[in-house]
């Protein structure tokens, strides 16, 4: 059919562009549904990914990653803001342009029990894809089938399975070979370890490496755990309520982290030690609601070293460092 | 390589059932557990078959008036040979009714009408609310609105006092009667539609149908429509028992099935000031309804305990 044998070694030029993102959801009220409220999901983010790269986009839970994900696929709609892919924007593309430009990026969903269709075997979701975009013949959409299948292993008996009958892990892998049967260029892997057993996510992060190498891919991965975003990320950017507040490459994230928040995120990794003290930067109060987001700097209400003008003024995501990015007013 | 993830127990050592399972099958294996529904399928069945058999089955024409023909008075009590009745006069099981006519015969040929009464209004009702019901569930705004309002002002009404209206306003005879009745039906079934089609839609796979480049006809009716009509069943079920209980309350009125069409409602109506002097005649079509209805609400209570639990199972 066609082979992507991409056996060079990997351009580092950006695949990615996102360049101020935002996506405001709208609260209705009333009976007539005026919008009474915006939740402001994803504030102005901007960041790079360069191909065969992987991206770690770490936060907390609500602080707009997931949506950032959904986004870049048009799999929401925003508010404003490009994305480039390949140089081109995909917000400004016809249908039709989309629907070619979609085979190049997919995704991987968080949860692996929603994520299939628990009506159709499994093999015939994998299918989907090529049916939609008519790739090649009834045989030939079989044979990618099994195929990557085998890549994510799985046997293929499991074709006429259907999900109810897999467990989480398996099912996770069967979301990994959907994503690579249009042989995308780029997947956005929506926090897909976070809803498994601790030792199957080590598992379905050394199949997505793997696969990584082999098909040349370029992944954007959202976690909220520190430990797998070190574990598999080349870059690393940390979001805050709508914001990416530090953006740098793994190795410089953790051994010199900038903003206070990746600072506490960080103290916070477990380590397996009983004997070991350490300072831990524990944040006082909750997240605010991305309804009403505190004004200047979003993070100066839970800063342990917030001045003045983090309150009055929000703080530029500037170059503090060679490729190291923060945005507050008392990184030096 | 998989051992680590299989927890489930009716797995093989690969770690997945020998044999393929659908849905399908597990929900009919739970139906047949429950005696209730068991129950209500095979009276359904010894319904179904006397509606095809009817003409077989009947030892008389249902609407031959035997005034000529026989030795039978009007209302005459049933006589059963193997009751005791002589035999000399004639065998009618259940009686003679008002007009002169076998009353037995003429309850075999209604379950022919009161099945079709049941399945053709729901299934009209069922087409045009599923259709209403996704287009809702599915655009929301101003298409949502629109569609919810007007099913409301039907729901304002109660179902059998709007079928009198339509019915009114049609004329009486059996066509309009089901009109009547299929169109009071549909916004139950738009409801249960667009309340599916709201939680269908937000779920990955949906999304993942369009990542991968579906558009809305298909996700629609590919992903949505499949997974949401599984409420609909069971109301589509119990819903055709309403139906012809709500065709028997018409004819009843004198306003649906109309003489000399045997319906079990008319029936019921013509005969209803003699349930003293000839009980006969309002005791059997009576237990045919109720039978018929009957049957339909244990196979409907079946169904939705066999498709519930199987959800929570799911999610497991």
């Amino acid at each position: 059919m066609y082979d992507r044998q991409n056996k060079l070694p990997v351009r580092k030029r950006d695949l990615i562009q996102v360049d101020g993102l935002v996506k405001y959801f709208p609260v209705r009220a009333g009976l007539f549904q005026h919008v009474k409220n915006w939740v402001q999901a994803v504030d102005r983010v901007s960041f790079t990914i360069r191909e065969g790269e992987t991206l770690g986009l770490v936060g907390e839970s609500g602080c707009g990653k997931t949506t950032v994900g959904r986004t870049m696929l048009r799999l929401v709609e925003p508010t404003s803001g490009k994305v480039l892919f390949d140089g081109r924007d995909i917000f400004l593309l016809s249908e039709r342009e989309l629907k070619d430009i979609r085979r190049e990026m997919q995704i991987i969903f968080q949860d692996p029990y929603a994520s299939l269709d628990p009506r159709v075997p499994v093999g015939e979701s994998l299918m989907e894809g090529l049916n939609i975009h008519g790739i090649g013949t009834q045989q030939e959409r079989f044979d990618v089938m099994l195929d990557v299948m085998q890549k994510v292993g799985l046997e293929p008996y499991h074709a006429r399975r259907y999900p109810h009958e897999f467990s989480g892990g398996q099912r996770q892998r069967i979301g990994i070979a959907r994503a690579l049967t249009l042989l995308p260029k780029f997947i956005v892997c929506d926090e897909p370890v976070s809803a498994l057993d601790v030792s199957i996510q080590s598992q379905i992060l050394n199949i997505l490496k793997e696969l990584q190498a082999e098909y040349s891919l370029t992944y954007l991965f959202i976690a909220h755990n520190l430990s797998v975003v070190e574990h598999i990320s080349d870059r690393v950017a940390v979001m805050y309520l709508g914001k990416i507040v530090e953006m740098t490459s793994r190795d410089e994230l953790f051994r010199n982290p900038m903003h206070p928040y990746t600072q506490a995120l960080i103290s916070a990794i477990p380590i397996p030690d009983p004997h070991l003290k350490r300072q831990r930067t524990i944040l006082k109060g909750d997240v605010p609601s991305p309804l009403n987001p505190p004004t200047g700097c979003r993070f100066h209400t839970r800063c342990p070293i917030a001045v003045e003008q983090c309150a009055q003024e929000e703080p530029a995501f500037q170059e503090m460092q060679i490729d190291h990015w923060v945005a507050c007013w008392l990184a030096e | 390589m998989n051992q680590t993830d299989t927890n489930v127990a009716t797995l093989d050592a690969e770690g997945l059932s020998l044999k393929s399972v659908s849905l399908w099958q597990i929900t009919w294996r739970r139906l047949f557990k429950r005696k209730s529904a068991v129950v209500g399928m095979v009276i359904l069945g010894i319904l179904i078959f006397i509606a095809l058999t009817a003409q077989w089955i009947a030892p008389y024409d249902p609407i031959k008036v035997l005034i000529g023909v026989e030795d039978v008075k009007s209302r005459q009590a049933p006589c059963i040979h193997a009751f005791g009745c002589p035999e000399d006069q004639p065998q009618h099981i259940m009686g003679i009714d008002g007009n002169v006519r076998d009353q037995f015969s003429r309850l075999l040929y209604g379950t022919r009408l009161s099945l079709m009464v049941g399945f053709s209004t729901v299934t009209f009702a069922i087409i045009i609310g599923t259709v209403l019901g996704a287009l809702s569930g599915y655009f929301g705004g101003w298409v949502d609105n629109l569609i919810m309002r007007t099913m409301d002002v039907l729901l304002a009404f109660p179902s059998l006092l709007l079928a009198i209206a339509i019915v009114t306003v049609l004329g009486p005879g059996l066509t309009n009667a089901l009109l009547a009745i299929g169109i009071v039906s549909i916004p139950a079934y738009a409801r249960v539609v667009r309340a599916s089609v709201l939680s269908v839609r937000e779920m990955d796979y949906v999304s993942a149908t369009r990542a991968l480049g579906g558009n809305s006809f298909q996700i629609l009716f590919l992903r949505i429509m499949p997974n949401a009509l599984t409420p609909l069943i069971v109301q589509g079920t119990l819903g055709i028992a309403t139906a012809i209980l709500d065709a028997a309350a018409l004819s009843f009125l004198g306003l649906g099935a109309q003489p000399p069409t045997p319906e079990w409602g008319s029936m019921l109506g013509s005969e209803r000031n003699q349930v003293f002097t000839a009980p006969h005649l309002v005791f059997y079509p009576g237990l045919a309804i109720m039978l018929t209805v009957l049957a339909f609400n244990l196979l409907g209570d079946g169904l939705r305990d066999a498709l519930d639990p199987r959800l929570a199972h799911m999610s497991n």
